[in-house]
């Protein structure tokens, strides 16, 4: 990259020639010294290293919490960086007395990140508009001392406390919300200036440097987990400084989604609600919401993982990608595009621009499920997808996916041309299941047996239909057959 | 009170060893571990690492000048592996650079060569193969032979406990400042300085005085920086002594995780007799503990897995067995309830197996057993202010048991796939280092002119509120306002010889050790101001709210006034304080004695749904009534309860510790290896404490609260099992843990397997 990062910590200003792919993490630990983030695991795992990161939006600054363990300090240019040292006053936040008064801290080595993540809640008009959301907004942070009961009351504490400006049912403006956040003591004074001090730093644009091997960074919750350290020395495209890739849209009955659109940002956008009614639900069961503020959709597909749950969701969707390198640009089916473990139909130089799936038709169903040790932040042992058109009971067309049970996100083809014009009846879907059980070649691994999964896949098949044919079939017929 | 570092916690401004400033010239560490679980090690080279930018030094076993050793109990472990290798992840060598990812590049470049050996994981393949550490042990109380006779229903069985990783979220750190004439100062992430202190002398071979060990406090321990965290000092001070540098060593997570040694796996044998009236009349267990490649602490963890293996019953004939069998697994160690929860676990196994052969509910078995006062355990103490029972009653009265079962029976009735189950879980765990002569403490008090306090111990905070109770003991001991005191770090140089921050004992006793030591400055204040004032007997003084009053009325003093005047006349403001816990003993030839000061007990209900389609589980809610005595911190005590709470119920469910044959840990990250979450933890929960009694030996009347609470999560294993016989009642159920969605989904549907099995033909 051609000049330094220049972006906001805290209340100062930072230009660093440091490489765009260092962890932002080691950047404040040992470069700046300011250790009140704590490393914890590294992985995005623990959230001991939360941060907030705000960024220019129609005039305000919008903030996440992420985990700074997995951002690139690139992604900083032009952006306001805050960490425990920039929420300190004089006296205690409404949110640091909270957890006092609750014993929320004991060992205190969470306590930073949680602090980051409850003042993160309260600046987020999603999460906060119900107080379940403070719960969401701990879900990135592990705490091994209190077992969370304490954090809890410390969030319904402040709840209490900020709840009377009626930021939960009122939409604040990002500006409204952080002054009367400052009011209310959750932040210093100087969030007032961020707005225009970040207006002043130029936009960066980046060349890619064809020349010397790189390597392409949207969100980094893969990369930084899988290539950790080495990529402080590699030479990282940032994708986020190319513009239009983020955004989603409805065009021809189609959604088109931008494939560096966050997690979070999908969940929560108004066509994909209107397109998957249930994407908050499924949402839940992914990452954590520090991670999903970063981790993106293509990031998900490109990074092929067999368990990528939005890759599962996208296959039952019958979506395409499509990708451009240069002026060449050419579109393949999601379906066909994973050709072996890790492996897929992209040249190095291509770049994923479009992920486009059809608008779900009136009539027809759609259901995520996912297994996983841990209900939350916990990778699937097995995931699918199922998209579904019927007439009454007839089944006129399936299309479904599984997770974890074969080298690549699968589509079940065989499966799927079995169940077409087929009832909703449980002895058609154990023969499903059948087919489905020689499609698949789950592996024993960490996560499960083999055998695990197999079963999963029968149980899967199983709640897929009783949920989205309750009035047709049961989970009991399924037992009594047997 | 709040505790007393949450305000810096809450700011990030508390210092953990790697965050206090750095001394110039600060070196840093990558430690090579070995890549075999057993091995014998033909060479280790290490010219390519050492040119690698920014390295300084690399360290082997042949560098270390004293003793290469660090077996706390038995000498039986390297600190640098020397010919062979006994688990995967044992330190072989040690990389000292400028910067921490130097040392991890040429760390890389260490080309070690092993020639394998067979490797053993399982503790009965170890027994079998006569390798165990220490003698096994035997508790032999009445006479089990003969009293199977008499019993009505006899059953066998075996239980498999899962190990359980730490997970402190600060990962093990030291950082090793060399200082003048050989001496070395360290500051570290341990809860047993005084352990650090003396091995780190062994190790450089210096006397112990040449060592310093500073401790402020540990970002978490939960006993894995009982003795696990000696080595990583060890080799820091090593690193320091060969370089002449400060040097710091923070291992990474998935090092930490591959590296140090977990609570102990265990596989038991338990036979069980009882009346038709569900009176247990003898019970017989044989516990073969995972104990991996060295002794570590777990001759003394076996030795509370036999104490606690009747749990809060009691039991008229009993053999308890049990073996440390030593495996290719890093040496396990110290864990919240050292032992206690693996005896537990088993005693309540055999209850369940009884209580579904007699198809009565289990809890019918538990509360007919009960331990009541005086009752025996079986080493021979007499139970004292046994609570078992009446905790029993208050948990069944105050969170309505009869309505649950019978909520539990409508729901179970009503719905097909999800299932609920409820288990009730009473516990009962001693309180004392069963290592005898461990139950002692010292405490060094001073006095400023300015009227403050500064009390140091032998006590390490770790989130655990060690701080906050000292200050409260001193304060109250002195009768002074709690801001005037300031508990400093446990500091090798101010009280010699700690035990370690552990058994739940830490404030006990150094909490009796902080008053003797105030105690004995107040004396010397009240001999002062009786004759200053012109007053007859020493003894109608005191000190409250820092004013001194003589047989109730004010003298006119107060304390400020008292410590000038006491400094003028040259009286000694400062005064040490000892503490050895009374009347404890155990004969371990005979096995019998009175190991523990007093016992804690409690009960807990709770309750859970299990999607049977699924296989996954959701808590529903967890009740408890806990003793506490007479609780010095009641916001601290419920911390400390639900905090034992959620690790107990992540031991007995999603805390896998998987290993392959080869003895590698895969579950080695955060991602794999799965520790409650906020989601995880019920949202229904309650504790009461039980506040009549004081605690026999606690400062103030207060009772140990660190590790009984944890055991309350060993319901959940019961509560699960009971949702999934609702399920499918015909289930053969193994008594393995922890109970995974992946065991419950498999063990829901066995015939899924058993047609796999065909398949597979
Ligand atoms: C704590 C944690 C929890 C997680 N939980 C889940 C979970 O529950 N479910 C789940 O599915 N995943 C989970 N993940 C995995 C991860 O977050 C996702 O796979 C995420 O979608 C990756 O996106 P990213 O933008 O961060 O990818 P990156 O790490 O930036 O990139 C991944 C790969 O894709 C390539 N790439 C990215 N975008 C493009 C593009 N537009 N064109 C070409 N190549 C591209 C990159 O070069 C790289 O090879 C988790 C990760 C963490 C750290
Ligand atoms: S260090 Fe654990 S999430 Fe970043
Ligand atoms: S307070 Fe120790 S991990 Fe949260």
């Amino acid at each position: 990259m051609i000049g330094g990062i220049r972006f906001l910590l805290n209340d100062s200003d930072v230009l660093t020639d440091v490489a765009p792919g260092t962890l932002a993490l080691d950047f404040l630990r040992r470069d700046k010294r300011l250790v009140g983030t704590k490393e914890g695991c590294k992985e995005g795992d623990c959230g001991a290293c939360v941060v907030l990161v705000g960024e220019l939006f129609a005039g305000g600054v919008e903030y996440h919490p992420v985990t700074s363990c997995l951002l690139p300090l690139g992604e900083l240019h032009g952006k306001h960086l805050v960490t425990i040292e920039g929420l300190n006053r004089h006296a205690l936040s409404p949110v640091q007395q909270a957890i006092v008064d609750t014993g929320g801290s004991q060992c205190g080595f969470c306590t930073p990140g949680i602090v980051m993540s409850l003042t993160g809640f309260l600046l987020d008009p999603e999460t906060r508009k119900d107080a379940r959301g403070c719960k969401n907004a701990l879900g990135g942070n592990l705490c091994r001392c209190t077992g969370y009961a304490s954090l809890i009351r410390a969030g319904r504490q402040v709840l209490q406390k900020i709840g009377g400006n009626n930021i939960f049912t009122n939409e604040f403006s990002e500006n409204a919300t952080v002054q009367m956040l400052i009011e209310q003591q959750v932040l210093p004074a100087y969030f007032q200036s961020i707005p225009a001090r970040l207006k002043n730093i130029p936009a960066k644009v980046q060349r890619r440097d064809r020349a010397t091997p790189y390597c392409l960074v949207a969100g980094g919750t893969d990369l930084y987990v899988q290539k950790g350290d080495a990529l402080a020395n590699l030479n990282v495209h940032l994708l986020s400084r190319q513009s239009g890739l983020k955004q989603i849209k409805l065009s021809e009955k189609r959604v088109h989604i931008g494939p560096l659109t966050t997690f979070e940002a999908f969940a929560r956008h108004p066509i994909i609600n209107q397109s998957i009614p249930d994407i908050q639900k499924y949402s839940h069961y992914n990452a954590s919401w520090q991670v999903r503020n970063r981790a993106t959709i293509g990031g998900n597909i490109i990074n092929a993982s067999p368990i990528g749950d939005m890759t599962a969701l996208l296959l039952a969707l019958e979506s395409d990608l499509v990708f451009r390198a240069g002026r060449k640009q050419r579109t393949v089916a999601l379906k066909s595009f994973f050709t072996g473990y890790k492996l897929f139909d992209k040249a190095a130089d291509e770049i994923l621009t479009d992920v486009i799936f059809p608008v779900p038709d009136a009539g027809s169903k759609i259901n995520f499920e996912k297994v996983s040790k841990r209900q939350t932040l916990d990778i699937a042992t097995v995931n699918s997808g199922i998209k579904i058109v019927a007439d009454g009971a007839l089944i006129r067309k399936v299309e479904l996916s599984m997770g974890g049970v074969a080298p690549i996100p699968l589509f079940l083809k065989k499966t799927c041309d079995f169940l077409r014009n087929k009832r909703v009846m449980p002895e058609y879907i154990l023969q499903a299941n059948d087919i489905a059980q020689s499609e698949i070649s789950p592996i024993s691994d960490v996560r499960g047996s083999s055998e695990y999964k197999r079963l999963l896949v029968r149980q899967l098949l199983i709640a897929h239909f009783t949920k989205l044919f309750p009035e047709l079939i049961q989970v009991r017929a399924f037992y009594e057959a047997h | 009170m709040k505790h007393i570092d949450a305000a810096a916690h809450t700011r990030g401004e508390s210092q953990y060893v790697d965050d206090s400033p750095q001394p110039l010239g600060l070196l840093h560490v990558a430690v090579l571990g070995s890549p075999l679980a057993h091995g014998k090690i033909l060479s280790i080279e290490i010219e390519d690492a050492l040119q690698c930018d920014g390295v300084i030094t690399i360290v082997l076993a042949g560098d270390i000048p004293g003793e290469n050793q660090i077996g706390a109990i038995i000498p039986d472990e390297h600190l640098l592996a020397e010919k062979e290798v006994f688990y995967v992840g044992e330190p072989v060598a040690i990389v000292v650079a400028e910067n921490f990812a130097q040392a991890l590049q040429a760390k890389n470049k260490i080309q070690v060569q092993i020639e394998e050996l067979s490797a053993v994981t399982d503790p009965r393949a170890a027994f079998a193969n006569g390798q165990i550490i220490g003698t096994p042990r035997t508790f032999v109380f009445g006479d089990v032979e003969n009293a199977w006779k008499q019993c009505d229903l006899i059953v066998e069985g075996r239980c498999d406990m899962g190990g359980q990783e730490h997970v402190y979220l600060e990962t093990q750190r030291a950082r090793a400042v060399p200082l003048e004439n050989g001496a070395m100062r360290l500051y570290a992430s341990t809860q047993s300085p005084y352990a650090v202190q003396r091995t780190v002398a062994g190790i450089l071979g210096l006397p112990h005085h040449k060592i310093e060990v500073d401790v402020k406090r540990l970002g978490g321990g939960f006993g894995g920086k009982e003795d696990q965290a000696t080595a990583w000092s060890c080799l820091a001070a090593l690193a320091a002594w060969k370089t002449g540098k400060p040097v710091e060593l923070v291992l990474p997570r998935h090092e930490d995780m591959v590296m140090t040694g977990k609570r102990h796996p265990y596989s038991s044998d338990f036979k069980i007799g009882l009346s038709a009236q569900g009176k247990i009349l003898a019970y017989d267990v044989k516990h073969y503990q995972n104990s991996g490649a060295a002794a570590d602490l777990s001759t003394a963890v076996l030795e509370r897995t036999l104490f606690h293996s009747t749990n809060a019953y009691f039991i008229p004939n009993t053999r308890i067995f049990g073996a440390c069998c030593r495996t290719n697994l890093p040496p396990n160690t110290a864990f919240r309830g050292f032992g206690g929860p693996q005896g537990m676990f088993v005693m309540e196994s055999a209850i369940a197996k009884a209580a579904e052969q007699l198809n009565i509910q289990r809890e019918e078995i538990q509360r007919r057993n009960l331990l009541c006062e005086n009752d025996i355990f079986p080493y021979g103490q007499h139970a004292h202010e046994a609570r078992a029972e009446k905790t029993w009653a208050e948990a069944e009265n105050s969170f309505a048991l009869p309505g649950l079962k019978e909520r539990v029976a409508q729901f179970n009735q009503n719905n097909f796939e999800k299932k609920k189950g409820y288990a009730v879980m009473p516990i009962c765990f001693g309180i004392s280092f069963t290592t005898h002569f461990l139950n002692q403490a010292g405490a060094l008090v001073h006095v400023y002119t300015d009227g403050s306090v500064s009390v140091s111990t032998g006590g390490v905070e770790m989130g655990q509120g060690f701080s906050t109770n000292i200050t409260r003991i001193a304060a109250k001991a002195f009768g002074i306002n709690q801001v005037r005191v300031k508990v400093e770090s446990a500091n090798t140089t101010r009280v010699a010889n700690m035990s370690p921050s552990a058994a739940s004992a830490t404030t006990d006793l150094n909490g009796n050790a902080t008053i003797n030591a105030v105690t004995e400055i107040v004396d010397r204040l009240k001999s002062l101001a009786v004759s200053e004032l012109g007053l007859g007997q020493k003894e109608k003084l005191s000190l409250k709210k820092e004013r001194l009053f003589y047989a109730g009325k004010d003298t006119g003093w107060d304390w400020k006034k008292l410590v000038q005047t006491a400094y003028l006349n040259r009286v000694d403001l400062s005064a040490h304080g000892f503490y050895a816990t009374p009347g404890i003993c155990f004969d371990k030839q005979k096995e019998k004695g009175h190991p523990f000061a007093y016992h804690v007990y409690g009960t807990a209900l709770l309750e859970v749904t299990v999607d049977c389609l699924r296989g996954t589980y959701n808590i529903d809610s967890t009740k408890i009534v806990h003793d506490l005595g007479r609780p010095l911190n009641e916001l601290i005590d419920r911390g400390q309860v639900e905090g034992a709470l959620a690790q107990g119920l992540g031991w007995m469910t999603l805390e896998e510790l998987i290993f392959d044959k080869r003895g590698h840990f895969l579950s080695n990250s955060l991602a794999t290896y799965k520790v409650p979450d906020v989601f995880f933890m019920p949202d229904d929960l309650e504790i009461n404490f039980l506040q009549t009694a004081p605690g026999a030996s606690g400062p103030y009347g207060a009772k140990a609260v660190g590790e009984p609470p944890f055991m309350y999560g060993i319901g959940l294993f019961f509560a699960i099992r009971h949702a999934m016989r609702a399920f499918n009642p015909k289930a053969d159920l193994p008594f393995n843990s922890p109970l995974t969605p992946e065991k419950v989904l498999l063990q829901l549907h066995p015939q899924w397997g058993i047609d796999a099995e065909n398949r597979r033909r």
